[in-house]
Formats: C-alpha cells, sequence, structure tokens
C-alpha cells in the first residue's frame, strides 16, 4: 500500500477505540435491564478493533492485542456449552438459569446471573469470528 | 446427577487429562493413567450383580430437554448390566495389553487413549440408557471413536479407507435408526424403551410399525456387521489390535445385538422380526465362516470369524422370539436360544478377545500376520501357542471350554424350530439347522487353520522380517486372564447362570416373566445321545476331512469374479456418487455469487408465493395501523433513493456505500419505533459490514476494478421485483391476520419473573430461546472456521505453486 496520510484517523482513534471498548463493556453488562448485551457488546468490541485496523494494520493490532481469535471463539463456546451444561449438576434441566441476590462491597445489592456467563461466552464468539474472518481476508493479500 | 451417570461419563471426563498427562509425565506410559478408568468403573458395575439376580433394576432420571421428552435416563437391568461389565473388564484388560503394544516413544498415545476413552463412554451410555435419543447420541459416538481408531495410523492409505468404509456403513445405519426412532415416537408418544414396551401390544397394529421395525433393524444389522453390510469389519481390521480386540470383536459390533435385544420386546411378537433375524443371522454366519477358510491373514480371519459369529447370536436372538408365542407352556423349550444367545455373548468375547490379542502378539513379535509366512512357532512361542489352541478349539466348539457348552446350546436352538408351527417355520424351518451345522463345519476348519498354520507345520523363519521370539509377560497377561475364563466358564458354567445370563435373559424377555414363566439355566456338558451330540461329531468328522483337502477345493473361492462381490458394489458405488456428484456441482457452480443468488431466490419466490397463492394467504387489512408521520416518509424516501442508487451506481464503492445508506435508514426506522436493542445491533452490523466489503473490494481482482457498467440482464430484474413483492406480501398478509394473542406478552409478563431481568431482547437470546442462541453461535463459529480453513488452504496451495 502506499504511504498514505492518515494521521488524523490515528489519532482519533488512539482516543476512540478506548471509548467504544469501554462502552461495548457497559452494553455487555448493562444487557439484562437495559438494551445490550452480550452479541451487540462483543460486535461494539470488534468494530473497535475493526477500527484500530483500519487506522494502522493487522501488524500492528496483532502487537497490541495478541490473541488467537480462533482460541477465543473456541474458548467462548466452550463457556456456553458449560453454562448450560452446569445446570446438570444441580438435577435441572439442561440449560436452567440461576440468579440470586448478593451484598458486595463497592456495588451494594446486586444480582449475580449465571446467564451472564452464557453472554460471556456468546460475546467472545462474537469477537472470535468477527476478527477472525477479518484477519484470514485481511492477511491473505 | 447421580453416581451412575457419573460413571457413565467418567471416561468422557477422564479423556480431558489424557493429552496434559501424556505431555506432561513423557516417562510413564499413559496407558497406565487410563488403565484406571476401566477398572474403577469394573469394580463399581459389580457391586449391581446382587441387584440385578434379584430381579431388580436401578433407574436414575437426570433432566436433560424435558420438554422434548429428551432426558438422560440411566437404566441398569441384567442386560444392560452384562454389557457394561464386558464394556470395562474387557476394556481393562486391553488398556493393559495396550500398553506393551504401542510403544511410548513413537506413538501417538494421546490421540489414542482419547479416542478409546470416548469410545468406552460412548458404549457406557449407549447399553444404559433408556431414552432413545440418548442411546442414538451415543451410538453415533462410538461409530465415530470407531472411524478415529481405524485411522488411528492416518499416514497409511488402507487406514484411511477401512475408516472411511466403516464410517460411512454405520453411520448410514444410524441415521436409520434414528429413523426408526421418530416413527416409534409417533406411535407411542414417547423415547423410553421401558415405556415402549409397555406399548408394544398396541404398536403392533400401528401401520408404522414395520416401517420402524426394518429401520431399526438397519441400524443394529450395520453396527454389527451383517451381512450384506459385513464388508466394513474386514477393512477395519487395519486399526491397531488392541481396537480390533476391544470394538471389533468384543465390544461395539454387538452394539447392533444388544439393540436387538434391547428392542425385542417391542418387535418380538411380529414374525417379520423373527424371520429378518434369525434369516439374516443365519446367512451371515454361514458367509463369515465360508470366506473366513480363504483368509491368509490371521486378523482377516478372525474379522471373517467375528461376523460369523454375530450372526449366530444373531439367528439365536431371532429364534429366541418364539418363546413369546409359547408363554403357556410348563417348559418353554424356545427359551434356550435366548440363553445360548447371551452365553456366546459372554464366551465370544473371552475367546474372540484373547484371540486377537494373540494375533497381536504374533504380528509384534514376528513382523507379520500372513499366515502363510508363519509356521512352526510352537517353539518359539509356547505360552502364545497355548492361548491361540484353546481359544480357537473354544471357537470350533470342542470340549471341555466354554465355546462348546453354547455351540451345543446354539444347536439345541435351531433344532427347536422344527417344532415351530409359526410363520410357514414349519416348511422353511429346515434350513436352519442345515445352515448351522454347514457353517459350524467351515468354523471348525477356520478355527484349525489358525492355530495349526502359525504354531505348527514347517518353520520358516528366515521370511519373516523379525526374529521371534515369546512376548514379554507384559503382554501376556489380558489373553491369560481371557483364556482362563474360557476354562474356567467351561468347566463351571453355572458361575455365570443365575447371577448373569438369568437376569440378562429376563430384561430380553420381560413378557414371560409377567406371564409366571421360570427363566431355567441349566448348562451342562452331556445332555445323553442327543441329535446335538451327532451333529457336533459329524462337525468334527467332516471339518477334519474338509481341512485335509484344504489345497484340493480352495479353488472354489475364485470362482466368484470381483465385479460381484460387496467390496466391488461398494467400491464401484462410491466411485460413481463421488464422480456423479462432481458433475453435478460443476454444472451447477459457476463460481460467481450471483448465478446462486439466482437459484436462492427463485427457489424462495417459487415456495412462498406459491404458498401464498395456493393457501390464498393474500389479505390486505389497514385497521390498527398507526398514522404515517412525515419524518417516516422522508426515511422511506431516502432508504429507496439509497436502493436505487445502487442500481444505477457506476463504481463498486458507490454501490457499498449506498448499500450502507440502506442499512443505517433501516437501523433509524428501529429508533424511531422504540427498538433500541435492534437499531444498536443493525448500526454496529451495517459499520463492521462496511469495512468487511471495503477490505474484500481491495482484494478483487484487478478487471473488475476497472469502472464497467453491469449488462441489462431482464430474468434478473424480473427475479428482484418478485423477490421484493414476495416479502411485501408477506409482511402485509401477516400484519393483517392475526389468528392468536400476540407472544409478547408473555414475554413482558414473566421476563422479571421468571429470568429475573429487565431488557426482553437480551432475556430471550440467553433464557428463554437459549438453545437457539447456542445453536448459532456454533454455527457461526463454524463459519468462521469454514473461511479461515479455505482461505488458508488457497494461499497456502498458491504459495506451493
Amino acid at each position: 500500500m502506499k504511504k498514505t496520510n492518515d494521521l488524523i484517523l490515528q489519532t482519533v482513534t488512539k482516543v476512540i477505540s478506548f471509548i467504544i471498548i469501554l462502552f461495548s463493556i457497559h452494553l455487555f453488562f448493562a444487557g439484562h435491564y437495559t438494551p445490550g448485551g452480550g452479541f451487540i457488546g462483543g460486535l461494539m468490541t470488534a468494530a473497535a478493533l475493526v477500527l484500530l485496523l483500519l487506522a494502522y494494520d493487522i501488524k500492528t493490532l496483532d502487537k497490541i492485542l495478541p490473541f488467537d481469535y480462533k482460541l477465543m471463539t473456541a474458548a467462548g463456546l466452550l463457556i456456553a456449552v458449560l453454562t448450560a451444561a452446569g445446570s446438570l449438576l444441580f438435577n435441572v434441566p439442561f440449560f436452567t438459569h440461576a440468579y440470586d441476590y448478593f451484598d458486595l462491597p463497592l456495588l451494594g445489592e446486586t444480582s449475580l446471573h449465571t446467564a451472564v456467563l452464557f453472554d460471556i461466552g456468546v460475546y467472545m464468539v462474537v469477537i472470535g469470528i468477527t476478527m477472525t474472518i477479518i484477519q484470514t481476508i485481511g492477511e491473505s493479500e | 446427577m447421580s453416581l451412575l451417570h457419573l460413571a457413565i461419563v467418567l471416561p468422557f471426563l477422564a479423556a480431558v487429562f489424557i493429552p496434559f498427562l501424556f505431555k506432561g509425565l513423557r516417562n510413564i506410559h499413559t496407558g497406565w493413567f487410563v488403565l484406571l478408568v476401566p477398572l474403577l468403573l469394573f469394580i463399581y458395575f459389580v457391586q449391581y450383580l446382587p441387584v440385578t439376580r434379584d430381579g431388580e433394576t436401578v433407574t436414575k432420571t437426570l433432566e436433560w430437554i424435558p420438554s422434548l421428552g429428551i432426558n438422560f435416563i440411566a437404566h441398569v437391568d441384567g442386560l444392560g448390566l452384562l454389557f457394561a461389565m464386558l464394556i470395562t473388564g474387557i476394556g481393562a484388560l486391553v488398556v493393559l495389553y495396550s500398553i506393551y503394544y504401542l510403544a511410548k516413544e513413537k506413538e501417538a498415545l494421546h490421540n489414542f487413549y482419547v479416542y478409546l476413552l470416548m469410545f468406552m463412554g460412548a458404549m457406557l451410555g449407549v447399553v444404559l440408557s433408556d431414552n432413545l435419543i440418548v442411546l442414538y447420541m451415543f451410538w453415533e459416538f462410538t461409530s465415530i471413536s470407531s472411524f478415529l481408531l481405524i485411522g488411528y495410523w492416518y499416514d497409511r492409505e488402507r487406514s484411511r479407507y477401512g475408516a472411511q468404509k466403516s464410517m460411512l456403513i454405520t453411520v448410514f445405519g444410524g441415521l436409520s435408526m434414528l429413523g426408526g426412532i421418530v416413527l416409534l415416537y409417533l406411535m407411542g408418544n414417547t423415547f423410553s424403551i421401558q415405556e415402549l414396551i409397555g406399548l408394544s401390544d398396541v404398536l403392533i397394529t400401528d401401520p408404522l410399525f414395520i416401517p420402524a421395525l426394518i429401520l431399526i433393524l438397519l441400524g443394529a444389522f450395520t453396527k454389527s456387521a451383517q451381512f450384506p453390510f459385513h464388508i466394513w469389519l474386514p477393512d477395519a481390521m487395519e486399526a491397531p489390535t488392541p481396537v480390533s480386540a476391544y470394538l471389533h470383536s468384543a465390544t461395539m459390533v454387538k452394539a447392533g445385538i444388544y439393540l436387538v435385544a434391547r428392542m425385542s420386546p417391542v418387535f418380538a411378537e411380529s414374525g417379520l422380526w423373527l424371520w429378518l433375524v434369525a434369516g439374516f443371522g443365519i446367512f451371515t454366519l454361514f458367509w463369515g465362516s465360508f470366506n473366513a477358510v480363504k483368509q491368509t491373514d490371521l486378523k482377516a480371519i478372525l474379522a471373517y470369524s467375528t461376523i460369523s459369529q454375530l450372526g449366530l447370536i444373531m439367528s439365536l436372538l431371532g429364534v429366541g422370539a418364539a418363546a413369546l408365542h409359547y408363554d403357556y407352556l410348563d417348559d418353554n423349550i424356545y427359551m434356550v436360544a435366548t440363553i445360548a444367545a447371551v452365553f456366546h455373548l459372554i464366551n465370544h468375547a473371552t475367546f474372540k478377545g484373547s484371540l486377537f490379542m494373540m494375533a497381536g502378539i504374533v504380528d509384534h513379535e514376528t513382523g507379520t500376520r500372513d499366515i502363510r509366512k508363519l509356521g512352526g512357532l510352537v517353539n518359539l512361542m509356547p505360552i502364545t501357542f497355548t492361548i491361540a489352541i484353546i481359544g480357537s478349539f473354544s471357537m470350533a466348539g470342542l470340549p471341555p471350554f466354554n465355546g462348546f457348552l453354547s455351540k451345543e446350546m446354539f444347536l439345541t436352538g435351531m433344532l427347536s424350530v422344527l417344532e415351530l408351527d409359526l410363520f410357514n417355520l414349519n416348511t422353511w424351518g429346515i434350513l436352519f439347522p442345515v445352515i448351522a451345522w454347514i457353517a459350524s463345519v467351515f468354523t471348525f476348519v477356520y478355527s484349525l487353520k489358525l492355530v495349526f498354520k502359525t504354531f505348527l507345520g514347517k518353520p520358516q523363519f528366515d521370511q519373516l522380517p523379525k526374529k521371534p521370539h515369546e512376548a514379554p509377560i507384559g503382554m501376556l497377561i489380558s489373553p491369560l486372564v481371557l483364556i482362563s475364563m474360557v476354562v474356567l466358564f467351561g468347566f463351571f458354567p453355572n458361575l455365570l447362570s443365575n447371577s448373569m445370563i438369568k437376569p440378562a435373559v429376563e430384561a430380553i424377555l420381560p413378557s414371560l416373566v409377567d406371564a409366571g414363566q421360570e427363566v431355567d439355566v441349566h448348562i451342562y456338558f452331556w445332555h445323553g445321545f442327543q441329535p446335538e451330540l451327532f451333529m457336533t461329531l459329524g462337525i468334527i468328522l467332516f471339518g477334519i476331512v474338509l481341512y485335509s483337502t484344504l489345497a484340493k477345493w480352495q479353488g472354489v473361492y475364485n470362482r466368484i469374479p470381483e465385479r460381484f462381490t460387496l467390496n466391488g458394489l461398494y467400491d464401484r458405488g462410491l466411485a460413481r456418487s463421488e464422480s456423479g456428484g462432481y458433475r453435478l456441482t460443476s454444472g451447477v457452480m459457476t463460481g460467481f455469487m450471483r448465478t446462486y443468488l439466482v437459484y436462492i431466490f427463485s427457489f424462495f419466490t417459487a415456495i412462498l408465493l406459491s404458498t401464498l397463492i395456493i393457501k390464498e394467504g393474500i389479505v390486505y387489512d389497514t385497521s390498527g395501523l398507526a398514522a404515517i408521520q412525515s419524518y417516516e416518509v422522508i426515511l422511506a424516501l431516502v432508504l429507496v433513493a439509497g436502493a436505487v442508487t445502487i442500481l444505477f451506481a457506476k463504481s463498486r464503492l458507490t454501490s457499498i456505500v449506498a448499500l450502507g445508506v440502506v442499512g443505517y435508514s433501516v437501523a433509524l426506522f428501529f429508533v424511531l419505533f422504540r427498538a433500541p436493542d435492534l437499531a444498536l445491533t443493525q448500526l454496529v452490523i451495517e459499520t463492521v459490514t462496511v469495512a468487511l466489503f471495503l477490505l474484500c473490494f481491495y482484494h478483487l481482482p484487478e478487471i473488475s476494478r476497472k469502472e464497467e457498467r453491469m449488462r441489462f440482464r431482464f430474468g434478473n430484474a424480473v427475479l428482484s421485483v418478485l423477490v421484493g413483492a414476495t416479502m411485501t406480501l408477506i409482511a402485509l398478509s401477516a400484519f393483517s391476520q392475526r389468528s392468536d394473542e400476540s407472544i409478547s406478552q408473555y414475554h413482558i409478563d414473566n421476563v422479571y419473573e421468571l429470568a429475573a431481568g429487565g431488557n426482553m431482547v437480551n432475556v430471550i437470546l440467553v433464557d428463554f430461546r437459549g438453545f437457539d442462541t447456542l445453536f448459532e453461535i456454533c454455527v457461526l463459529g463454524v463459519g468462521a472456521l469454514g473461511i479461515y480453513a479455505m482461505v488458508r488452504y488457497r494461499t497456502a496451495r498458491s504459495e506451493n505453486e
């Protein structure tokens, strides 16, 4: 590729991508009560990574975040399946979620839900597959 | 989750640790760790013996998908326990044997033991599940692990061929069985075998009964290598010998037998069942033993012998079904067939297991399994010779070994057919004892050949790749344990009668137990001067004559031309379907996305539009619509403008941007209609897709990057208009005729009650319809891996060129 002048894009990306990732994490946790969730959160994170990719290049991204996204997909799937299967250990049908309210330091009364675990799986799979596809196509030049 | 469930899945759990043990502790053979699993399980299952001996059963339920009637119900009765003990007992011996057979320095033990444990767990699942869907799942697991084990030395062409063949045939049978299971569900409205048994009187009158019976039998016959599906078993001998001893003689191939025995109470009243099971069984018995004689590879002889012995057990189960029609007799002579089937099942596992291990030892210590090169090993390998001679004599049905006892009972069972006056058996039934006798003669011949050609005769050690010597003691322990059981059960058969055989027979013929009949298992050597005795004498006499004149009549085997053998048929069928499939795809696949879209969309409109018109589903009703706002009109106009721009865009880049406009406008519509989740998703998806498009755009071939106008194609224009019209009609009609209450009220009511959540969309995704999400992310993952593999493959290939 020819040297292009993308100084503005690169500078903005440095700041913006953090904000997007933070926002995506917020979306992920907010999902149970307000709009958001693992799928959107994952996509948003992936979008931030794509922005980094566009502003810099694949090698730089690889240096910043040296993840194997295929492994991330597999790990996500495993977390999702294990969460669903975990209920079998407690003699309830596959995929029965459990939740309760806990008094946590700093956060006060918080509800903890196994659905979040499943959502983490979804989140990781979505990031994993988006980045796998984009990286594979991008690297094949 | 009960201990019983845990016991069934223990091998799967253990398999997770194998690779780490292999990598972490290289100087200890991984097999030692694996050995613990079957040992523990065997001890665990022994504890159930007193339970089943008293005629009790144990059922533990684990709810899995109760809404679909799929629960993991573990059911231990005499039959299941017998198999569980075979699986874990022989499993332990095989693992011990494999420790000495597979060198830890050279072999990929982590693969081997993971597959083996996977198989063990799957097999336990098959024999202990009461739910047919769960049984089916484990059933396919055994096919897959068998495939992996046959292809363990995957760099050998024959291994890959054998693995593929076994996979194709057994999975074909498995799918047929799934069809049979679904039919049973349609008839009986349950997946539970025990409940189906209770319904068997009703089921037999159902028109779907016969198709279900045939489909289930297809599953059993393919798995148990019955004629004409037996052709996969000899090719499966490419697997390492411990695997052949375990999967392809003692356990997996008996899964079909298990299924027939298990489903007997459901189907056995039918005459078709009796004829099919007994008929295919007896023919397989003959065909296997006839073909075993011509083989020259030790393992090939044993493979055909296994086919033949499986046929023997199958035919006994078929004939045993006749007992059901005589539940008024005081002394039900037809029950002896079922007793013989169970007894022979145990005996076969002992002598065939030891013979396979013997073949493995010979192969390991001499470097060949070809009996034309072997001979005179008796002085060098006296212990192996002892194992071989006891095993083969038991297989041939000679006293005083256990094979003699069950062979006599088999003959009794076949002779009892003569006295049947059901289902035309009084005319054709005479064939059963006759074929049984002929097959037994051939069994005798190949048993003699197996041991005499290997161990006696002229030594020709110079032809052997290795200098032969006796095997190390570790390798001899397992076959010696098995062979001592052959002798032990031969002298004290009644050790098994009440503890194992009787409970198993009661599980196969429950209606007889209900009718108050006593299952009376008495096994003894001397029956007096009965026809069975003369038949055995005849077998020995004719067998010796045939063996000594083998050279003269062996030419018979060359008479069958290769073209007409089943293997030839299979090979040609496979080649044909490959070339046919290739021709079809190369005719349809042009490599252009637009061609595929034409296929997809034409099919789509044809199906949907014709359904809409035939069902008279097109309704237009504007009542209940909100008023259209001015900003909605503007948004719609933008959307249309974006879509039209794509049509007339001169460059690809313009079309991509215009497509983005369409997507973002749709997202704005979602915002207007208060669907923030959808809007958010749409926006992010749109962003990522545009980025992806730009990436792809950069990679598109040079020629297309030039600015060019697409030619106008009338057909495509018509199609696109039709697609749009269909979607519009469906949307309007769906809105105009609501037959039921909207489901959204249910979600609104329950979102906090049941799932403790506030965001309905997310609760649906992760909880209410979590299965959908789980499968979707699976599909996404597979899709991503597919893209990765294809792009990488292309890159790697172009680098090679």
